[in-house]
């Protein structure tokens, strides 16, 4: 039987996390406002997205163009609902592939266009294929941003710059983001991301000689926005154990200091890139060792 | 079964997709030749064109220096003390011979005016009188130096713009130079990467556009604090103010920029004036650092409005570092070039080759950016470009320098500079937040592109192949006929670096026409001239321009190629005044000289 894959499975699908079923007592008393904050609207994560994306656009000109991440975000709907049905028979919410290609298409920088529709090709197309055991290990936009950039240096950057010089969109941003991190039961990973990096870049400044201010800079930037609150959480590819959540996102933070001090000017993605697999796929193993003896 | 082959299937397309980068690339590099060494019968065969580095064999030995400024930027000195090497060309003395000038900017050093022999060699021309730059601490060092004829005696005076006091040279006839700064009314300090001769309202007189790159307020030799660096890499408004001064007649000029509506502080870097809609008056462009490029129309001399948005190109911030212009694509109408940053897997951002769209004019005009499609986008940290015909085809090429910092060849600066340069503003604006640089490069040692207009809307890259291979920090180009022979050379200003005179060979049975073009009614030096030739059922046009490129100005000639057997049916020549003038199958591998009737 092949295992579906639904709309939850992608990249910051901070909405869309796994969770308990409410009971019938509190879907009841819910107001309106509580179920759109709530972790069953899968619609919540694509909505702040978008607004992140549309703020940046209109204030600063974030974007390379709106094409591209119209190109970027077409090509994952349409090779997410294509794949879903040749293997599933069915066609698939589409909010998670909307995410890839949005991530995608804030993301990645190129005055080409070819990139933009190849990362996100790249991206729904590794959920399907790298899989072990029914689950895909890599955060798909992840694993596809670094494919490209380790692919072709030559056409592709990243995101590198700043909300401008205002200081509100930075404070939407992370008010906003982590709120509904919080909402959606998240909000410990990015906490721990954030105070991890802090930590080591103050680490890092003493080490370098370049002071902390040199070092906790990045985190101020509108990539790391979009890391921490949408990257890192994605309920499909993190571990399960609230705690393990936690030790992950602070040996990604770990890993990201080992690269930047190899100056490696993508760290943090390839950090994800690296751990995040690596302790899913401990968990799987773990898990399945465990449920081993109770089988036979 | 079936969803084993399917997993199959959606592996090897997988792998398929992980492999369209290597595809690409390979499919470019089909397109493009590969590199052969330089020699000059090939690439005279193959392109046309050659060129020979003979800077110090023609007598052009001039080293630029950097300027040390406060110690408080020790750390980066190499970053900020990193402009200052500029090009201009321009026949000082009216005896025919295209001169050359260049700025120096380390303090007690003089800029220098190479006068052409005639014969293949240049001559410093040693004194106080040549217009030297005052350079010091006290007055500023030099960034550049723009030639026109403000007061209308036939002889071009010299405006050098500095991280200092700006200075206005006359020119007495070709004798000498009289230093007429404080007469003019300039401020006494502009810390200025770009200044353009324009006649923006057309009453006959040269008017001189100054744009400031550091806010004027800052002394860079005695910082009151660090806080000097630009807010944002890509959304800095704090930069400097922008001047245009009106010229009032008598050597007196009026400040009225902001009275005309150009109010911008972003970091300007390069400039451009140009009638890019037929109004008869000249628009401007400004390319700006840590930001998106600005397009002011000028409305009948009276008023600039900024239209980057409504024309396209004000979108999508990136490090703007030349502005030049040139019709691109024989349709008469003018492209707007801009160099930016490409640093292979840090920083993608592309230069910019601004076409008009078809079908948009006037007030409409709209501009798609064409670089990529045409192949002049990817050029490193791109510095300097000049559009010109460089093998006479009947096309413009674009020539371009590149190169930040060359220094340690193992060390590497990229990622502390892009570490603070993603930060917020209080973090990147303060100076002292900067990692040092402890002589590491920055995208230094770069081989430079010359792009050859295959007139078919693609530019082949052919740099090595015709002789240009040298890898110093190229900041500024400019292009000259240096022997009256119907070719183009090129001189390129280094940062800490030579220098260079590249003399071209060009394939003999390409033809071409140049006009030496003086005003009358219209300013003397005749700039914002337009010449456009109708040759072999097509056209090109040029203007004459105040300056242009990255701190440079190219000879004030219009040189047209023409390729194999043409002759040209005729010439329209729409003077700054609005007067017109045709020339009705006029020689071709000559050089006209035209006064404005």
């Amino acid at each position: 039987m092949p295992e579906t894959i639904t709309g939850t499975s992608m990249t910051s699908e901070v909405a869309a996390a796994p969770s308990s079923q409410p009971d019938a007592a509190q879907a009841k008393s819910a107001s309106a406002l509580s179920r759109f904050f709530s972790i069953e609207n899968r619609y919540l994560a694509p909505m702040l997205i978008t607004s992140i994306l549309l703020v940046g656009q209109i204030s600063y000109g974030l974007l390379e163009s709106f094409t591209r991440t119209a190109l970027a975000i077409g090509v994952a709907m349409l090779l997410e609902l294509a794949l879903g049905r040749l293997f599933y028979g069915k066609f698939p919410h589409l909010a998670s592939s909307y995410i890839s290609g949005i991530s995608v298409g804030i993301l990645i920088r190129s005055p080409a266009f070819w990139p933009y529709a190849l990362c996100s090709a790249i991206s729904i197309t590794s959920k399907y294929v790298i899989r072990w055991k029914g689950r895909h290990l890599w955060n798909p936009s992840n694993f596809a941003i670094c494919a490209l950039l380790l692919l072709a240096p030559e056409a592709v950057s990243t995101l590198s710059i700043q909300w401008g010089n205002d200081k509100w969109p930075l404070i939407i941003v992370w008010v906003l983001g982590a709120l509904i991190t919080w909402r959606v039961k998240r909000f410990h990973i990015t906490a721990t991301y954030v105070a991890s990096f802090i930590v080591f870049a103050a680490l890092r400044g003493l080490i370098t000689g370049h002071g902390f201010l040199a070092e906790v800079a990045p985190i101020t930037g509108p990539m790391y926005q979009l890391f921490i609150f949408f990257m890192i959480t994605d309920p499909r590819t993190t571990v399960k154990q609230r705690w393990a959540q936690c030790l992950v996102a602070f040996l990604v933070a770990a890993m990201e200091m080992v690269l930047r001090l190899a100056e490696n000017i993508h760290a943090p993605y390839y950090a994800l890139t690296i751990v995040g697999p690596v302790a899913l796929a401990f968990e799987i193993w773990w898990t399945a060792r465990k449920q081993a003896p109770a089988k036979t | 079964m079936q969803s084993r082959t399917l997993r199959i299937i959606l592996t090897v397309f997988f792998i398929g997709l992980l492999a369209t980068p290597f595809v690409i690339k390979r499919l470019s590099a089909r397109k493009e030749p590969a590199p052969t060494t330089a020699n000059a019968s090939t690439a005279l065969a193959r392109y046309g064109l050659s060129f020979q580095e003979s800077a110090k064999a023609s007598g052009v030995n001039f080293t630029h220096a950097a300027p040390k400024l406060d110690p408080k930027l020790d750390h980066i000195m190499p970053q900020i003390a990193s402009m200052g090497a500029a090009v201009s060309v321009v026949d000082f003395d009216r005896d025919g011979w295209q001169d050359v000038y260049l700025t120096n900017s380390e303090e007690g050093k003089s800029n220098i005016l190479f006068k052409n022999l005639g014969n293949g060699r240049f001559s410093e021309m040693l004194g106080d009188n040549w217009g030297n730059g005052e350079n010091s601490r006290k007055n500023g060092v030099s960034m550049g130096a723009v030639w026109g004829d403000y007061d209308n005696d036939g002889y071009e005076d010299l405006f050098v713009y500095k991280w200092g006091r700006p200075e206005l040279y006359h020119n007495d006839g070709g004798k000498g130079f009289t230093r007429v700064s404080e007469q003019a009314g300039f401020p006494k300090w502009i810390n200025a990467n770009s200044a353009i001769w324009f006649d923006y309202d057309r009453d006959g007189r040269l008017d001189l556009f100054i744009a400031g790159y550091y806010d004027e307020k800052i002394d860079l030799w005695n910082l009151a604090d660090t806080k000097m660096m630009p807010e944002s890499f890509e959304y800095a408004q704090n930069g400097g103010r922008k001047y245009l001064f009106h010229n009032l007649g008598g050597g007196k000029f009026e400040e009225v920029a902001e009275h005309l509506g150009i109010k911008s502080r972003r970091w300007a870097l390069a400039a451009v004036a140009a009638d890019l809609r037929g109004t008869g008056y000249p628009d401007l462009f400004i390319a700006n650092d840590y930001g998106v490029s600005e397009l002011f129309f000028n409305d009948g001399g009276k008023k600039f409005r900024e239209v980057g948005s409504q024309t396209g190109i004000g979108f999508a911030p990136k490090s703007g570092m030349t502005a030049a212009i040139g019709d691109a694509l024989n349709r008469g109408a003018f492209a707007i070039y801009v160099s930016n940053i490409s640093e292979e897997g840090v920083l993608i951002q592309g230069n910019n080759l601004w076409v008009p769209r078809a079908g948009t004019s006037g007030e409409n005009l709209k501009f798609d950016n064409l670089a990529r499609d045409l192949g002049v986008e990817i050029g490193g940290w791109s510095w300097g470009a000049q559009f010109g015909d460089l093998n006479n085809d009947g096309y413009q090429d674009i020539y371009l320098v590149n190169g930040y910092i060359s220094a340690d060849r193992n060390g590497s600066y990229w990622y502390d500079y892009s570490k603070v340069t993603g930060g917020n503003t209080a973090i990147i604006s303060d100076a002292k937040n900067w990692p040092p640089m402890n002589n590491r490069s920055l995208s230094g040692y770069q081989q430079k592109k010359v792009w050859i207009n295959d007139g078919a809307g693609q530019f082949k890259e052919v740099a090595q192949i015709v002789g240009v291979t040298d890898v110093y920090d190229g900041r500024s180009v400019a292009l000259g006929d240096f022997t009256n022979s119907g070719k183009l050379d090129v001189v390129v200003a280094n940062q800490k670096g030579p220098a260079l005179l590249y003399k071209n060979t060009v394939a003999p049975d390409n033809k071409w026409i140049a006009f030496d073009l003086e005003g009358a009614n219209s300013n003397r030096s005749a700039i914002g001239a337009q010449a456009r030739i109708f040759w072999n059922g097509q056209q090109q046009a040029q203007e004459v321009t105040g300056g242009s490129g990255f701190c440079s100005q190219n000879q004030r000639r219009l040189h047209f190629g023409l390729g194999k057997g043409a002759s040209v049916d005729r010439v329209e020549i729409r003077w700054p005044s609005g007067k017109t003038q045709t020339i009705r199958a006029p020689e071709t591998n000559k050089i006209h000289k035209l006064k404005e009737a």
